[in-house]
């Protein structure tokens, strides 16, 4: 898709809300990673789309409303005039051609942004290199705090997330109860984190800073302290950021994993710098307490959930990846 | 009544604008009531989608082919299919306005039904009782869900069948009456048919695996 | 002394002494504010010695225009609430910055914000547009009720009993803290395993089951009761958008039936539909309760499309421009309505192709409603355009709504909606369609047909004053939001920590203090024009020169409607009849066969009350003998077979003579 000249980009997001106020940083419209800068410029895109038949219909609507107002005897008055056939095809076709452009776009952006499509690129004219490999995090959503691991370097992290700038990064994300929302407007699309289920997101970021992550999913009582701050770094911050949570850290245990399951608010950032072996992997299967069986083993014998019961289904198959699919195709 | 009309049908007289004498408004209960089994239809439809996501998550519990007893389940798809058929019978009969066989055919179609729901609830009873309650796992809570829900409509069909009896008994087999045998009739074979759904969908199916 | 516990507690369940929030000033204040207020009414209509008139005329009327009128001013009653909920949001995001926590908790506030989608859905939106249909569809379709009256009352006290539980709520325990749909697992009864979501829970399937009844009672009506010679294609268009919405609700409650259904399984009997564990699905209920959700928004909005299409009509004088492209947009509109649901989660993690085709169809619902809008467009022009109350409303709405409607199309391009969702943006969207287009719309509705309704026109001056207060109200209050939107700030959020926000709160906070002073002069407006009632008095039954069979008879309309039923010739056929020079007949009448009233429906429905609410507090006692006491009255109302009678010749004519002269 074609990126759009940032100046048009402000002056749009500025027409879009018909306020003009400088000062106001709409992270959505100016990000700072390239899947939400494109998410931005395709906002920009649609408007203008729509704004193509919008501004037409409400300037319309204001002239027809001022100029056959019934003090003005000047205007034509026909009470039985209710019909044109041309007119009518104009009426239908006109959305339709903007549902035609807006519908293409729509498919080609939604493929090529896909929060579960490895990124083919690392900014506007950055293709990726094969030998870049991306930072994995795993992303659990607790109650009602935030645990990264960084499964590379046996590290885990509770509100806080670092990462090297123009590296693409992998989350895989769960949750341990509640439904939330993984987000950091400044990098890329939110997805939805859900226990027992792995969603994907695939994103880069592209300027240093410290940038604001939080879950956008209602997830109750401490829902509003579920924040944290997202730090893009370049390669030396980070492996000085990754060494200070080796030294200050402590080993997340069972033990430590126990105490920390339990539901609390505006938690500190807290750093481990070893982790039980294959923690991740137990909470998104719900067995971290030794003798649960694990989902991936629970329905092994079932295979996929199958039958024919109707669209809902279907829709929540494609929704996530169900565990055991997810286990055959690359959680190794 | 001519000066009326006169007037009604305005100055040029062109048009006749008013029905001036009786207008006879259609009857729509049974509409009504179709558009109702329609909706509950849907009821139906959300539950073996229900079913349908969730049928193979045993949670490490038994599966369908481990509990169900398929000839008992036949014994009582028959019990279904009969009253299905012994409800036609009171209909032919009151076709003929005969009150007592309606009554009778009526009665043997509660039997029936009252069959169904004894051998479901033994069916429930012995589910529970070796260990797969609706609790056990999301296979088990959409099969009781499902199947349950069926049930409680053929108790309120019994109910309504026991109430109508009792209708037919003191006002004999008026209009009110008669629509009232016709709905309670699309209602029982509705149930039917969403069983027949049921019993190949949940239990033959369920039983392959 | 545990025997005697065990009894108090198979009495009382879960409902103790401290189950009632008399340690929170805020509710005890509104509690004695509602107290004083309540017992203000009964005393007064005590005095006036009104109680027998209300039950004989009101509570157990079948008269589908009474009811019409109950509903409204259930929904109206229930609008202050929703209304005071949205306030006290409005104040707390304005002050709860930085080191202020603002006066509102999370355990309140979150309470509050879920009451306030729930209340303005289900008990305001839904009992306006109901009340609106069953005032003015049979009206329209020149029958003189609806297919089952004894329903139609039945399904008013069922919303009723609704809405009472969830007024009950607020005193005694608390209500859901969730979010208007309560996705689990955050509703399961691990999560939540107070009383708040079974107060969700059964004020829903208690009000649900009446809107069911009426979806069906008006589709039969429409089907089989209009007048002869109305075909289809020469219903009026609100006939029209009724019957698609009516169609949309037989079709769309059900699944809601159900998957409340399964979830107070889970809460009640611990099944696993939607838990985390033993195999339960969250994104099925997700799934399941979009499949309700997203005709319910088209539920709301078509019949209020019907409304403007009879105002933009009569008001320009003229024909509506495109009337069979305007019902196939609505046909079109009811079908894809059920093609979309996914467009709410996009989030949730489908693949690429699916998000596509769920952004691609919701997309293509924008093509009929752009035909409906420029069909309002071309009505207006060359027509002679008279700025009563009910056209600035479709004026405002027209403009509101296009921006609305834009809105929505960028969030169903599924990239966008990864940033867009769960923000302000959404919430400044969907308040944009549903208060610029169902607000509006019923408003615009209530002074169109208040003269039919009331016999009297809206005093216009305060009528305008509550016009602008809404409409400059209404866009100071949300279009700070779409900006805080594009900001990346989430709803329902209790406290912030960038005071850089708070500027545009606090606009959004005069916003809504703007839509309450619209309210209150929209309030006093009713009372003025009741106290001018004389001078504003309409007495030839056609104010505004209308188009369609509701402006044929006198206002308010006698009992049965139409002494003589209309023969329709023309879509607009009350304009057609006056311009083939229509005389009212004055004699030749005859006996009218009505339905009688009845307390049955009242009585059921306070039954269904009182089983909810045994239900929500766990008072299984209770909960058995009303839940058979259900069933009994209900088989006992069976046995009334005495349910209509007629309305003398004689009586007929007395009442038609009292209309006065015949218009020349």
């Amino acid at each position: 898709m074609m990126s759009v000249p940032k100046f048009l980009r402000t002056i749009l997001s500025m027409v879009f809300v018909g306020v003009a106020l400088a000062g106001c940083d709409m992270v959505v419209m100016s990000p700072s990673g390239d899947i939400a800068s494109q998410q931005a410029d395709l906002i920009v895109w649609s408007t203008i789309l729509m704004l193509l038949i919008v501004v037409p219909v409400i300037a319309l609507t204001l002239w027809f409303a001022w100029r056959y107002r019934a003090s003005n005897k000047e205007a034509t008055y026909t009470p039985d005039w209710d019909h044109s056939t041309r007119l009518e095809l104009v009426i239908w076709a006109a959305p339709l051609a903007i549902i035609i452009a807006l519908g293409a776009l729509t498919w080609v952006s939604t493929h090529q942004l896909d929060p579960y499509r490895p990124l083919s690129r690392i900014d506007e004219g950055k293709p990726i290199t094969s030998e870049v490999e991306p930072l994995v995090v795993e992303v659990v959503a607790m109650d009602w705090k935030w645990l990264f691991f960084y499964p590379e370097y046996d590290l885990a992290v509770v509100n806080e997330l670092a990462a090297p700038v123009d590296r693409p990064i992998t989350f895989k994300i769960t949750s341990t109860t509640m439904m939330n929302a993984f987000y950091i407007p400044a990098l890329a699309g939110q997805i939805y984190a859900m226990g027992g289920m792995e969603t994907k997101l695939h994103a880069v970021i592209n300027e240093a800073g410290v940038y604001d992550g939080f879950s956008s999913n209602y997830s109750g009582h401490g829902f509003n302290g579920m924040r944290f701050k997202f730090h893009g770094m370049n390669e030396a911050n980070f492996d000085q950021w990754r060494a200070k949570v080796k030294a200050q850290g402590e080993s997340l245990s069972y033990g430590v994993y126990k105490e920390l399951e339990k539901p609390s608010e505006y938690n500190p950032v807290h750093y481990y710098n070893t982790v039980m072996p294959g923690l991740y992997d137990k909470i998104f299967n719900r067995c971290v307490d030794p003798g649960t069986l694990c989902m991936k083993d629970m329905m092994h014998h079932a295979g996929h959930s199958g039958g024919h019961g109707g669209h809902a289904e279907q829709a929540a198959e494609h929704s996530a990846q169900a565990p055991a699919e997810e286990q055959h195709h690359g959680h190794h | 009544m001519s000066h009326s009309t006169t007037l009604s049908a305005g100055e040029n007289g062109k048009f006749e604008f008013l029905e001036t004498g009786d207008h006879h408004v259609p009857n729509g209960t049974l509409l009504g009531f179709w558009i109702y089994l329609m909706s509950d239809c849907l009821i139906f439809a959300a539950l073996f989608a229900t079913y349908g996501v969730l049928g193979r998550s045993y949670a490490g519990g038994p599966t369908g082919a481990e509990l169900f007893d398929l000839p008992l389940v036949a014994l009582n798809t028959s019990f279904l299919l009969m009253s299905s058929i012994t409800y036609g019978f009171a209909m032919l009969q009151m076709q003929q306005n005969r009150l007592r066989g309606t009554q009778i055919w009526l009665f043997i179609t509660g039997i029936f039904g009252l069959c169904f729901l004894g051998v479901e609830l033994y069916e429930f009873k012995h589910l529970i009782h070796v260990g797969a309650g609706p609790q056990t796992s999301a296979f088990l809570s959409s099969f009781f869900g499902l199947v349950g829900t069926h049930g409680l409509h053929v108790s309120v069909g019994v109910i309504w069948l026991i109430t109508l009896l009792l209708q037919l008994n003191k006002h004999g087999l008026n209009t009110a009456n008669k629509r009232r045998v016709y709905c309670l009739s699309m209602f029982w074979h509705f149930l039917d048919v969403v069983w027949i759904g049921v019993f190949t969908y949940v239990y033959l199916m369920g039983s392959m695996v | 002394m545990s025997e005697q516990l065990d009894i108090v507690k198979l009495i009382f369940g879960r409902l103790t002494l401290e189950s009632i929030p008399y340690h929170e000033p805020i509710i005890v204040g509104t509690f004695l504010v509602a107290a004083l207020l309540g017992g203000a009414l009964v005393v007064a209509v005590s005095r006036a010695g009104l109680w027998g008139y209300l039950w004989k005329e009101w509570f157990t009327s079948i008269d589908h225009k009474r009811i019409g009128v109950m509903y409204i001013v259930l929904a109206m009653v229930m609008l202050l609430r929703g209304f005071a909920d949205a306030i006290m949001m409005r104040i707390q995001q304005a002050i709860a910055f930085g080191d202020a926590a603002g006066y509102l908790p999370p355990h309140h506030y979150d309470q509050i914000f879920t009451a306030h989608g729930v209340i303005m859905i289900f008990f305001v939106a839904m009992p306006f547009v109901v009340g609106l249909m069953n005032y003015i569809v049979p009206l329209q379709i020149g029958a003189r009720d609806v297919a089952f009256p004894f329903l139609n009352n039945f399904s008013f006290w069922m919303t009723a009993a609704g809405a009472i539980l969830i007024m009950t709520s607020l005193f005694v325990g608390e209500f859901a803290m969730s979010g208007w749909l309560a996705y689990p697992p955050l509703t399961g009864i691990l999560q939540s395993p107070g009383v708040g979501v079974d107060y969700y829970i059964w004020s829903l399937q208690i009000a649900g089951v009446g809107t069911l009844l009426s979806g069906v009672n008006f589709v039969v009506t429409i089907v089989k009761m209009r007048a002869p010679g109305m075909t289809m294609m020469k219903m009026p268009v609100f006939t029209w958008t009724a019957l698609c919405t009516n169609v949309l609700i037989v079709a769309a409650f059900p699944v809601l039936t159900a998957v409340l259904a399964l979830l107070s399984l889970d809460r009640y009997l611990d099944m696993n539909f939607f838990t985390n564990d033993l195999g339960g699905n969250t994104m099925m209920y997700v799934n399941l309760i979009w499949i309700w959700g997203h005709p319910e928004v088209y539920i709301l909005i078509l019949p209020i499309f019907g409304v403007f299409s009879e105002i933009v009509a009569t008001y320009s004088g003229k024909r509506l421009f495109g009337y069979s492209s305007m019902v196939y947009a609505t046909v079109v509109i009811t079908i894809l309505s059920y093609m979309v649901w996914l467009h709410h989660f996009f989030t949730m993690g489908s693949g690429a192709t699916v998000n596509s085709f769920f952004g691609i169809t919701t997309m293509i619902i924008s093509i009929p409603t752009g035909a409906k809008v420029f069909n309002w467009l071309f009505t207006m022009y060359r027509g002679r355009i008279q700025f009563d109350l009910p056209m600035m409303w479709t004026v405002a709405f027209m403009v509101t709504f296009v921006i609305g409607g834009m809105t929505g199309v960028l969030l169903a391009v599924p990239p966008a909606d990864f940033v867009l969702h769960n923000s302000l943006f959404l919430i400044a969207h969907f308040h944009n369609v549903i208060i610029g287009g169902v607000v509006f719309g019923v408003f615009a509705a209530i002074a169109y047909w208040h003269p039919k309704i009331t016999g009297y026109k809206l005093d216009p001056f305060w009528g305008k004053v509550s016009f602008w207060c809404w409409v400059i109200g209404f866009y100071l209050a949300f279009m700070p939001l779409y900006v805080l939107g594009l900001m990346g700030v989430t709803r329902r959020m209790s406290h912030f920590d960038d005071p850089s926000l708070q500027i545009w709160f606090q606009i959004a906070l005069v916003g809504a203090v703007l839509i309450g002073a619209g309210i209150v002069s929209g309030l006093y407006q009713y009372y003025v024009s009741y106290r001018k009632r004389d001078q504003l008095r309409d007495e030839t039954g056609d104010p505004w020169n209308g188009r369609t069979l509701e402006w044929s008879t006198s206002s308010p309309p006698p009992q049965y409607n139409f002494a003589f039923t209309p023969k329709v010739h023309d879509n607009d056929a009350w304009w057609h009849m006056k311009a083939n020079g229509f005389k009212r007949p004055v004699d030749g009448f005859r006996a009218i066969h009505m339905p009688k009233n009845t307390a049955a429906g009242m009585v059921i429905a306070g039954i269904s009350t009182v089983l909810g609410f045994t239900l929500i507090w766990h008072m299984w006692l209770l909960a058995g003998v009303s839940f058979v006491a259900l069933i009994l009255g209900t088989i006992i109302h069976t046995f009334n077979y005495n349910r209509d009678y007629y309305i003398p010749a004689e009586e007929v004519a007395a009442v038609e003579a009292a209309r006065g002269e015949v218009p020349a």
